[in-house]
């Protein structure tokens, strides 16, 4: 299954479908990072709110894709995590520590135009 | 009460744990629970599917419904005929991981569901049984 990304601006929008599996997900992984330097972003956002399970290696894969996009000197924010999902990453022990977390894509957008416009 | 015939899904590949916790979620809903606990429920299913393919490669999520004395639950069987767990209390311990995949698997799943257990025997394979009673 692919996961569509939209670009806007300096930012990638990546949306996951309910259904992703471990080599989707690895795949994904493979191709942000490489749209993000094909396309000089500054920013990706991954909204999961589609998702109905985030297990270790969804959880891990999201930490991952972060800190490389990160090496290449852009931002990830995730958005979307559905109150349910929350309640059962906390309770397996799964944390995005150091990622950003947006309630929903509006707020992840705003969040990085105000911090765009504060680096200019 | 209508007779609830168990569902099995065989774990031989990655996309099987998806099939796994999406059977998973749909028969805990149908049982009547609570689309939070369904979603404990499929996340304890993933991590559990999980196991079976990065450590035996293969096995089977049984799902069945359990009658208590006044109360209705679903049980996850997950078994295997892997290489087994030579420490089980280490195992389920937070941070242990031998694949390098994992390392929150068991203590996690024990913490999404009320009942756990766990046999295994080194080189027969590992059986993995938890249950969620209906709130």
């Amino acid at each position: 299954m692919e996961v569509p990304i939209l670009k806007q601006g300096a930012v990638l929008i990546a949306t996951f479908q309910a259904a992703l599996s471990d080599a989707d997900l690895n795949q994904l992984r493979m191709g942000l990072v490489q749209q993000v330097v094909k396309f000089r972003s500054r920013a990706v956002i991954v909204d999961v709110t589609a998702m109905d399970v985030m297990d270790s290696f969804a959880s891990r894969t999201l930490r991952e894709i972060a800190h490389m996009i990160r090496l290449r000197g852009a931002e990830t924010v995730i958005v979307g995590i559905q109150p349910e999902v929350a309640f059962a990453m906390v309770q397996l022990g799964l944390t995005l520590e150091d990622v950003t977390t947006a309630l929903d894509l509006e707020e992840g957008l705003a969040y990085l135009n105000e911090k765009f416009k504060n680096t200019h | 009460m209508v007779a609830s015939p168990e569902i099995r899904v065989a774990i031989n590949s990655d996309p099987d744990i998806v099939l796994a916790r999406q059977k998973g979620r749909a028969r805990a809903i149908e049982l009547g629970f609570s689309s939070g606990d369904a979603t404990l429920i499929a996340t304890a299913i993933s991590e559990l599917a999980r196991n079976i393919v990065a450590y035996a490669k293969k096995g089977l999520i049984t799902l069945q419904v359990v009658n208590g004395s006044n109360r209705q639950g679903i049980s996850v069987t997950a078994s295997d005929e892997g290489p087994g767990i030579a420490d089980i209390r280490q195992a389920l311990r937070d941070g242990f991981s031998t694949s390098g995949s994992l390392g929150l698997g068991l203590p996690g799943v024990r913490r999404l569901m009320d009942e756990f257990e766990i046999t295994s025997q080194p080189g027969r394979g590992t059986t993995v049984v938890v249950k969620k009673w209906r709130q």
